[in-house]
């Protein structure tokens, strides 16, 4: 599963606000349609997504079939130190993706 | 009937006529502690309006992607933040939509997603603060096209 990550700013400086956008490519298949067959598609969506700044989580979100397909979340953290944001998420199947962004912190 | 006794009924009659009006104005938040999907996430505790800002489009084409924007202006300390949002559907099939943690290193109590609606309904955000209180915000959005039941 792929993911874009956007940092608004992109290079923030400490104690600033950063706000995190992440677009999962997902269908979030709600388990209500059908194929051209006439069969269930089984429901299958990302029910877990947690954030990671250098290790401690700093956003988790709960989705469901609720959320749309293709998954948009933008968040906030304030910029304290450099390294790494961690983005993890699990759906229904067990699949489980990750992505991971470096964040630049200026004085 | 004598002339105090006919004031004292009227009296007693006004004042059966006032209760009524006044549970009709606080309806709306009455449903939020009767709704069992709230209860379950504020046990009991009483749901205030306010605080809150949900932010969604009035009416949409489109149900299958209506963007959607929850905040709380609140300081985000540690001993001051906001724990949790919870977003519910008054119509979709499954009614929890999404629920949504912070940390005081949040910085700001934003989120903002893209939902499903199906068909025109309440959407409705109630946020857990640190100090024990919740607070909601609802928004009722017209949908032309339902998502989840149109079959394609």
């Amino acid at each position: 599963m792929t993911a874009r990550i956007q940092l608004v700013p992109p290079r923030p400086k400490r104690g600033e606000i950063v706000e995190i956008r992440v677009l999962i490519q997902h269908n979030m298949e709600t388990g209500y349609r059908r194929d051209l067959e006439g069969r269930e598609i089984p429901r299958n969506c990302i029910n877990l997504f947690i954030c990671r700044y250098n290790g401690v989580e700093v956003f988790r979100a709960d989705l469901s079939s609720g959320i749309a397909a293709n998954p948009l979340l933008q968040f906030h953290t304030i910029a304290e130190a450099s390294g790494e944001l961690e983005f993890w998420w699990k759906d229904d199947d067990g699949k489980q993706g990750t992505e991971r962004v470096s964040i630049a912190v200026s004085e | 009937m004598s002339y105090s006794g006919r004031r004292r009924f009227l009296a007693q009659v006004a004042a059966g006529i006032a209760l009524p009006m006044a549970t009709l104005s606080s309806a709306r938040a009455q449903t939020e502690q009767s709704d069992p999907l709230a209860w379950a996430f504020t046990k009991g505790v009483p749901v205030q309006r306010g605080r809150v800002k949900l932010e969604l489009p009035l009416l949409v084409d489109n149900g299958n992607a209506v963007p959607l924007a929850v905040s709380i202006d609140n300081p985000m300390t540690p001993d001051n933040y906001v724990k949790s949002i919870h977003l519910f559907s008054q119509r979709n099939p499954v009614r929890d939509m999404a629920r949504f943690f912070f940390t005081p290193r949040s910085g700001r109590a934003k989120v903002s997603t893209r939902v499903r609606l199906a068909g025109s309904q309440n959407v409705t955000a109630i946020a857990a603060l640190s100090d024990g209180t919740f607070w909601a915000d609802s928004v009722h959005v017209l949908v032309t096209l339902s998502a989840c039941m149109d079959e394609s």
